[in-house]
């Protein structure tokens, strides 16, 4: 697709191959009638003429029955006939579209959209139509007329209330019995003692009734509620789409040669499991057959890919690089390293757990004071000797008129704006909350591998070896998975004329070539010239070295310019590793950070986020790495590349698509102007208040005037909100480095 | 004023339709991929998602 430029999204397939058959086949659903359906997500899928291709693809496929393409989720959903699955995977990497599964409870339908959705058409119509009726009675409609217009919109508002008005009955219910108080306490009281009161004048034939500022009220909020719930399920979404990088499931070998692909939880210590060239392991075992090389970096923080052999020990959730595998499970899943983690996230009660919403906080106050203004105006009038009935009236137009409709408002409405600012920067809110502790924020903890830096390492010193050697190098390594063997292959770009009679890969070791008589080797040295005593990776000719090459991790990109933002922003700026000193030492050196320590285990940084917010400190935690989930959950707030592991992603508050780390501070800027412009929106609706409710106690409010005061004062909240979309980010983002070739469409 | 007995149901009665029309639309799945029917009036020919002729 020359149309359309791959997304960065990319960056979080790395190094991993697509799923394999057998995992789609487990993650498949019986339809029933003898078909099955399974949802892959397609991150290259970006307009019309992708939509056709995959679908008239897959569709031309035997059994498939159906395949229909989601361009909003970006996902494919197919549906085929029988129990063999159809070659989905390969057809769909074959034509550029590399599928993966994710990590999604629910299949496509969102039934709370649904119901939002629902209850904003109801109470649209109801208001729509109480309001023509109410403007006739405004401007003049008496007697019978005038009843039979109150009698008309009480009909309509009784939908309204019922399907609408349920959500926020049931809300302000679930506060109510936890002992908490929400924003839609007022809302619900108001809202039905406003109908209640109303049926009573109508019955009475009385002049005023309020039925249309009940139902626009509900109106009004259910349009915020429903833009904030489309707004954090595009992110959820966007960020459940990202590849799941836990396997599911695992190929089973049995004693008797067979071998079959089992869900995870019925691997039990002793199984013997096959995992494949670019799969992950999925429980912690130990090797029976093969050599490999496995990255480790998602696991541990450690950086360098690590060889293993015949019985040695690899922990769930690595990577395997070069070569397969045999396995033989040593702990089950639910007691693997990755369980570990979940074990130790629930253990720590994180500071969001602590964490009270602005929203809450003012309702907390609010609510009480206009419920006692109320209370109060009721019986100031009765002492002035009104009547009961005007009394109640008075107390209710108050309730109304401090309309929580601005306060209702205020909070999500920015919250929606911002969250859609920086969605469109690439990065992804889970909820309000987030963006309110993100502003908070006073320290930073980042971790080192996949974080800071890229988690791929980047050839030192090329210009240092002769251009013929590069080709010949170039052209043994972009036979190889390993990732010292890709940077070699990517970085150089060279258009090699070098070939080979014959290549061979030795996991765990290097690559091997012959052509003529001569023997080149790229790898280990200690393999590649078998005498020597070197580390590092070479190139031998015959044995005989004849270069050397150097890697570092690379750092990623705008890593610099943000820490050095950050350092001037905030009270401290760390990096926690659990990497090795001196890969460490270096990148903090590069990078400029005063403080920083190694060799860390998950419940180091974990302390060590506690004890600065002991201290007082509102950590932000930055991070990627399965042994990062504990610490992303403990801290005040927390974000992740979207490389990181798939709980490293769900604890994290943010998740940002693009490699670029200037998302962090992009991310404060947003979360800066946005607590600006909620606490200027609280401000707005305090002052109308001042002004409304002295009105509203002198009996002054006619139906007519609370509609005008509720919606001028919407209005102007959310004219406010708005202007967090001019807002101009310094720091635009820096396209992401075309690291991945490998995963650009092949071709349109 | 007897317009009224007119007018008014048949103003409900419209907006009653739209509103039905609205939630049936809603319930058919027709809002849950909004970016990919903004495109697909785009592609030509018969409906792709289901088993096409054979071309």
């Amino acid at each position: 697709m020359s149309c359309c430029a791959p997304g960065s999204e990319d960056l979080a397939l790395g190094l991993q191959a697509p799923p394999s058959d057998e995992e789609v086949a487990f993650a498949a659903r019986d339809m029933g009638d003898g078909t099955r359906q399974v949802e892959l997500s397609v991150p290259n899928v970006h307009c019309a003429a992708c939509i056709h291709t995959v679908e008239s693809a897959l569709a031309r496929l035997d059994t498939v029955e159906r395949a229909r393409v989601n361009l909003s989720s970006k996902r494919v959903s197919v549906r085929w006939r029988g129990d063999a699955l159809p070659p989905i995977v390969s057809t769909l990497s074959s034509l550029g579209y590399p599928p993966h599964l994710f990590d999604d409870a629910q299949d496509g339908k969102d039934p709370v959209l649904s119901e939002l959705l629902r209850a904003v058409a109801v109470s649209g119509f109801a208001a729509g139509n109480i309001m023509l009726l109410s403007v006739s009675v405004w401007s003049g409609a008496e007697g019978a007329t005038r009843d039979l217009f109150h009698w008309v919109s009480a009909l309509l508002a009784l939908p309204a209330l019922a399907v609408a008005g349920i959500i926020y009955y049931r809300s302000a219910w679930n506060a109510l019995r936890h002992g908490r108080m929400n924003m839609d306490v007022p809302i619900a009281i108001g809202i039905t003692m406003a109908y209640a009161l109303s049926i009573y004048d109508t019955w009475h034939s009385g002049a005023h009734a309020y039925f249309d500022a009940s139902v626009t009220l509900l109106f009004f909020l259910l349009i915020g509620r429903t833009l904030d719930h489309v707004m954090r399920n595009k992110a959820r979404a966007a960020v459940a789409n990202l590849a799941r990088m836990a396997p599911r499931g695992a190929l089973v070998l049995f004693d008797d040669g067979t071998r079959d692909y089992r869900p995870i939880g019925e691997v039990q210590p002793g199984t013997k499991l096959l995992v494949g060239a670019g799969e992950r392991i999925p429980v912690d075992a130990r090797v029976v057959h093969g050599a490999s090389d496995i990255d480790c970096s998602l696991v541990n923080g450690e950086s360098a890919p690590q060889p293993v052999a015949a019985g040695a020990e690899v922990h769930a959730g690595a990577l395997n690089l070069t070569g397969p595998l045999t396995l033989e499970a040593v702990r089950a899943a639910s007691s693997s390293f990755l369980a570990e983690m979940i074990r130790l996230m629930e253990a720590t009660e994180g500071g969001r757990a602590r964490y009270r919403r602005i929203a809450d906080r003012v309702s907390a106050m609010y609510a009480p004071v206009v419920h006692l203004t109320a209370l109060v105006a009721f019986i100031g009038w009765m002492l002035t000797g009104a009547d009961w009935h005007q009394a109640i009236t008075i107390a209710i137009a108050v309730l109304i008129i401090t309309c929580p409709c601005a306060l209702g408002l205020a909070v999500p409405m920015v919250q929606v704006v911002a969250a859609r600012r920086l969605f469109e920067n690439g990065i992804m809110v889970k909820d309000g909350s987030a963006l309110e502790r993100l502003a908070e924020a006073d320290s930073a903890i980042f971790d080192k591998t996949g974080t800071l830096t890229l988690g791929q390492p980047r050839l030192t010193n090329m210009h240092e070896i002769p251009p013929r050697l590069l080709d010949v190098a170039q052209a043994l390594a972009s036979h190889s998975r390993h990732p010292l063997s890709q940077a070699i292959a990517q970085q150089a770009r060279r258009s090699t004329s070098a070939t080979f009679d014959d290549v061979s890969e030795l996991p765990g070791f290097g690559m091997e070539a012959r052509t003529g008589g001569i023997v080149w080797r790229l790898g280990r040295a200690s393999w590649a010239a078998s005498a020597s005593e070197e580390n590092g990776t070479v190139l031998t000719r015959n044995g005989d070295i004849v270069a050397r090459f150097t890697f570092a991790d690379e750092i990623r990109p705008g890593a610099r310019s943000t820490i050095d933002t950050l350092k001037k922003r905030l009270r401290r700026v760390e990096m926690l590793s659990g990497d090795a000193e001196p890969a460490c030492r270096q990148v903090a050196e590069e990078l400029g950070f005063d403080h920083w320590r190694s060799n860390l285990l998950p419940a180091d940084k974990v302390s060590r986020i506690e004890e600065l917010s002991g201290n007082g400190h509102k950590v932000m935690m930055v991070g990627d790495g399965l042994n990062d989930a504990p610490a992303l959950g403990a801290a005040h707030v927390s974000l992740a590349p979207a490389s990181a592991a798939d709980i490293g992603r769900n604890a994290a508050d943010f998740v940002f698509l693009h490699g670029n780390l200037s998302a962090v501070t992009t991310a404060m800027d947003v979360a800066l102007r946005a607590g600006q412009l909620i606490r200027q929106n609280l401000g707005i609706a305090i002052i109308y208040n001042l002004i409304a409710v002295p009105i509203a106690i002198l009996g002054y409010v006619t139906p007519l005037v609370a509609a005008i005061a509720m919606s001028g004062s919407s209005i102007l909240v959310i004219s406010n909100a708005l202007r967090l979309m001019r807002m101009g980010i310094t720091e635009k983002r820096v396209a992401p480095k075309a690291t991945k070739p490998a995963t650009e469409p092949l071709r349109a | 004023m007897s317009v009224l007995a007119y007018l008014i149901p048949v103003a409900l009665f419209l907006g009653g339709i739209s509103l039905i029309a609205f939630l049936w639309a809603l319930r058919s799945g027709q809002y849950e991929d909004l970016d990919g029917a903004a495109q697909r009036i785009l592609l030509d020919g018969e409906e792709t998602g289901d088993k096409p002729a054979i071309r």
